[in-house]
């Protein structure tokens, strides 16, 4: 069976300063793959050449059989790749369900006719008509974006209309998670989703991504806690200095001493948390 | 090529590097100010024409010799800089980057008005303090005046090399531009850098207005609005916030015009230095004294939205208006209908903008040249095609929305500041395209004769006609504009103003909506200058200039980014509030100036709020 996802020799380098160096996996569908590290690893930048924010000087990135090496974002997520952003990039001005329903773009089809050439136009004018088609897929989408924002219980429902700026932290990367999930990702690429979380907001959202996983989606991960990273990965890959320093089993990369050393810095702290970690 | 060619081309070289050391007297301030602000400052060309007038009020009431002349101008300037500073910068500390910059585009326009109050708008001859005298060299002459400019540019560049690299305040400066908030941590008092950067870059710039007008003999109020561009332009040959950089692209843009002069005649001067500017922005944005074509870190994004909730305005109440607007001919009051058609016709052009800067978040600085592209459509194609009217006005609609798009499609790349110095750089190539091209938009000489509005045979050239017809043109557009903003493809077209790049990861293409919202503001914008070139019969290169888009900004601004309702209310007041006070009409556009100073600073979501 062929992976779903192929990262192969993967290379960027910032003016001097090498981000990532040789990044290759492999990630099989119905998979969850971590990336963990130290901060400044080089993990967000290998998200943002998976998901096309940035071209690798080289190596190649293979989705559905595809070469997508260098790709346009537009296009990835027209491919079924969604990604949520380290720092919560939601649509400040737009509403909840707004901000949900943009991350079905790619999905729809009645307003959004694929013809070549006219096609923007065909948009507009369908825009401005709203035939029935159109109109069902709206209400059909909306009743959708609805029961994804309503996997967070409680926190984002009564939310629906306010605007996402209004919002706290912990809920904006709710959004952004159910927005991601409206693409109908056949690749969910979760960039630190409980930064900014306390315990029990951390424990939810596991507790999702565990459903998630359940329901058969294959996700990559970027997380600092450790003990979430346990508990959900199938298999972890651990980054330091943009190489990759180990893989494997969650409880392998947990005991190897090279990564021990990397992530925590000395040995001691080995069976200890880094509860606190934040953000790079 | 024989001796005279020769002495031609050595004079066309001296002359090039006259205007280019102008032209630097002017980046440099621009440079500095950028550096430390991260601003491109409007106000820039104003402070210039200032320096002219306070400099040829100096020699003709209190006869001065030159050196105290250029001291009177650099003290004045100088404080008119600080007062920018501390009006126009330092009280938008914290609100979107694109804020001061709309702010100095206010405080420019109430400068120039103020100059124009005092010293009316005549052009005036600055009494030549240099000695006529000019050296033979080979074929060509260099004349007295030629070599105190360079003096005085050299003079300038090493007082500020001095200052920068040796004094205490200097090294707060260049601290400042490196990181304006570590140099604070680090105690440096950046307001008060700030304050400096803008006295020297001010003082500079009104030399060099002084200079010009010994040069050209001749200075008027208007010249400030091509000072602040050609500044604009050397800056972004030379780089933002390069200060070497904006003297060598000062010099190569004084080069080029001369050589294009000698080349194809005065009226194309300022085409190439437009040109330039595009191709800089697009080819090479980090100027050409930089490698690599990557932005500058971001300081630029963040749209001039403000984050407030909309007034909701209900249904009965925008039909009872609409209702009340279209029964307002049974007064018959012809005056009223005027104005009424009139601000009508701007708030058309308010729904392109609001649409374009508003919900796209893409500030336009040039949607003038929207109306000047409907306007000739129009035009053309009712005189020389005999089309009928009211096939021609739908048609330049069409035009104007391809053709716009089509221009400001290369441009999709940039974002923030260089958006607006893009869209305003072929704003102004429209205009000069439109009087060079002579054997289609018949030149300087204009439109005349233009048929009068007129539908399927029924004269509407009356006052009442004008009026109705504008008037059910503009509700129609606003219907489905609210329309498209309530629609999926409204949607899309906000996403890409809050976050590109997160919009473009969910398959939301910038290139494509952002053509769409230009496409559907062309329309609206094409079809408000047709109507307009039908009303006024003649129209030409000038007819639709630069001040307009900059009050259909502020109409914008006034009524709510993106907001519809907003845009047409904007431009009902804009028009209409000047009116009711006629005898103020020589301040009408002071007042421009103020509401959208006052706007920024105080309501920047606008009356109507953003959404």
């Amino acid at each position: 069976m062929t992976a779903l996802l192929e990262v192969r020799g993967l290379n960027k380098r910032f003016g001097g300063v090498t981000a990532v160096v040789e990044a290759g996996f492999d990630l099989r569908e119905g998979e969850l793959l971590s990336i963990i590290g130290p901060n400044g690893a080089g993990k967000t930048t290998l998200f943002n050449l998976i998901s096309g924010l940035d071209r690798p000087d080289s190596g190649s990135v293979r989705f559905l059989g595809e070469d997508v090496t260098g790709a346009a974002p537009e296009r990835l997520a027209g491919l079924g790749l969604a990604r949520t952003f380290q720092h919560g990039r939601v649509f400040g001005n737009l509403s909840v369900l707004d901000n949900v329903l943009v991350g079905a773009h790619t999905r729809l089809r009645a307003v959004r006719p694929v013809t070549p050439l006219i096609g923007p136009l065909l948009e507009f004018a369908l825009a401005a008509i709203r035939p029935r088609a159109v109109r069902a897929e709206e209400a059909a989408l909306r009743e959708e974006a609805k029961q994804i924002l309503a996997r967070f219980g409680e926190r984002l429902t009564p939310r629906l209309d306010h605007p996402a700026f209004s919002l706290s932290y912990a809920n904006r990367r709710r959004t952004e998670i159910a927005r991601a999930l409206a693409l109908r990702p056949k690749l969910l690429m979760l960039d630190e989703p409980t930064a900014g979380m306390n315990q029990t907001e951390t424990a939810e959202m596991q507790e999702i991504i565990h459903d998630l996983k359940r329901s058969g989606l294959t996700i990559l991960l970027i997380e600092h806690k450790l003990e979430m990273v346990m508990r959900l990965s199938d298999r972890v890959i651990v980054m330091d200095n943009g190489s990759r320093i180990a893989e494997g089993l969650p409880q392998d990369v947990r005991n190897d001493p090279a990564v021990i050393e990397a992530y925590l810095g000395h040995r001691e702290a080995g069976a200890a948390q880094p509860s606190g970690a934040e953000a790079a | 090529m024989n001796a005279s060619d020769l002495g031609a081309w050595f004079d066309y070289t001296v002359n090039g590097f006259v205007i280019g050391n102008i032209y630097a007297l002017l980046a440099v301030g621009l440079a500095l100010i950028y550096g430390v602000s991260n601003l491109v400052n409007f106000a820039h060309g104003s402070v210039y024409v200032v320096g002219a007038y306070i400099g040829w009020a100096a020699i003709t009431y209190l006869g001065t010799p030159l050196p105290l002349t250029i001291l009177c101008v650099v003290v004045a300037c100088a404080l008119v800089g600080i007062g920018i500073e501390r009006l126009g910068l330092r009280p938008l500390h914290g609100s979107s980057r694109i804020a001061p910059l709309l702010s100095t585009i206010g405080i420019g326009l109430v400068l120039d008005q103020v100059v124009q109050l005092v010293f009316s708008p005549d052009p005036r001859a600055v009494p030549m303090q240099v000695p006529e005298w000019r050296i033979q060299l080979g074929g060509g002459t260099i004349g007295a005046l030629d070599l105190l400019i360079a003096a005085i540019g050299l003079i300038a560049a090493g007082v500020l090399y001095f200052f920068l690299r040796f004094t205490k305040l200097g090294w707060a400066v260049r601290a400042t531009a490196q990181d304006s908030d570590a140099a604070q941590q680090m105690g440096v008092d950046v307001n008060r850098v700030n304050m400096v950067v803008f006295a020297i870059a001010s003082a500079l710039s009104g030399i060099s207005g002084l200079l010009v007008g010994m040069y050209y003999n001749q200075i008027n109020p208007a010249m400030s609005f091509e000072a602040t561009l050609k500044g604009i332009v050397s800056l972004i040959i030379g780089g933002l916030g390069n200060v070497p950089g904006a003297i060598g692209g000062s010099l190569i843009l004084g080069l080029t015009e001369s050589y294009g002069i000698a080349l194809f005649g005065t009226s194309y001067r300022n085409l190439f230095a437009f040109v330039l500017l595009i191709v800089m922005l697009l080819f090479r944005p980090n100027g050409l004294f930089e490698r690599g074509r990557r932005l500058p870190p971001e300081p630029l994004t963040g749209t001039f939205i403000a984050r407030a909730r909309p007034l909701h305005v209900p249904r009965w109440v925008m039909a009872a208006v609409i209702v009340f607007a279209a029964l307002l001919p049974l007064t018959g009051n012809s005056y009223l209908l005027q104005v009424g058609a009139n601000s009508a016709l701007y708030a058309m052009l308010a729904l392109s903008l609001t649409l374009v800067a508003g919900t796209v978040g893409q500030i336009s600085l040039g949607h003038a040249a929207l109306l000047a592209i409907g306007g000739y459509a129009s035009g053309l194609l009712a005189l020389d095609g005999g089309w009928p009217v009211a096939v021609a006005i739908p048609a330049a609609g069409l035009i104007t929305a391809a053709l716009g798009t089509a221009l400001v499609f290369p441009a999709f790349r940039l974002t923030g500041h260089y958006v607006s110095i893009a869209t305003l750089g072929i704003g102004e190539i429209v205009a000069l395209v439109i009087l060079n091209w002579t054997g289609l938009t018949h030149g300087a000489v204009g439109l005349g004769g233009i048929p009068p509005l007129e539908v399927l045979g029924v004269d509407l050239g009356s006052v009442e006609g004008t009026y109705w017809l504008s008037l059910a043109v503009l509700v129609l557009l606003a219907l489905l504009q609210v329309r498209l903003l309530n629609s999926h493809l409204g949607r899309s077209w906000r996403a890409i103003r809050d976050d590109s790049v997160a919009a473009r990861s969910y398959g939301v293409s910038g290139d494509r909506y952002k053509a769409l919202a230009f496409a559907y503001g062309g329309f609206a914008a094409g079809i408000s200058g047709a109507i307009t070139a039908h009303v006024y019969s003649y129209i030409n290169h000038e007819t639709f200039n630069a001040p307009i888009s900059i009050l259909a900004l502020t109409m914008v601004i006034l009524g709510g980014l993106g907001n519809v309702t907003g845009a047409v209310l904007g431009a009902t007041l804009l028009i209409a509030l000047p009116e009711a006070f006629r005898m103020l009409a020589e301040y009408r556009i002071l007042i421009y100036g103020l509401v959208l100073l006052l706007l920024i600073r105080f309501r920047p979501q606008g009356v109507m709020g953003t959404v």
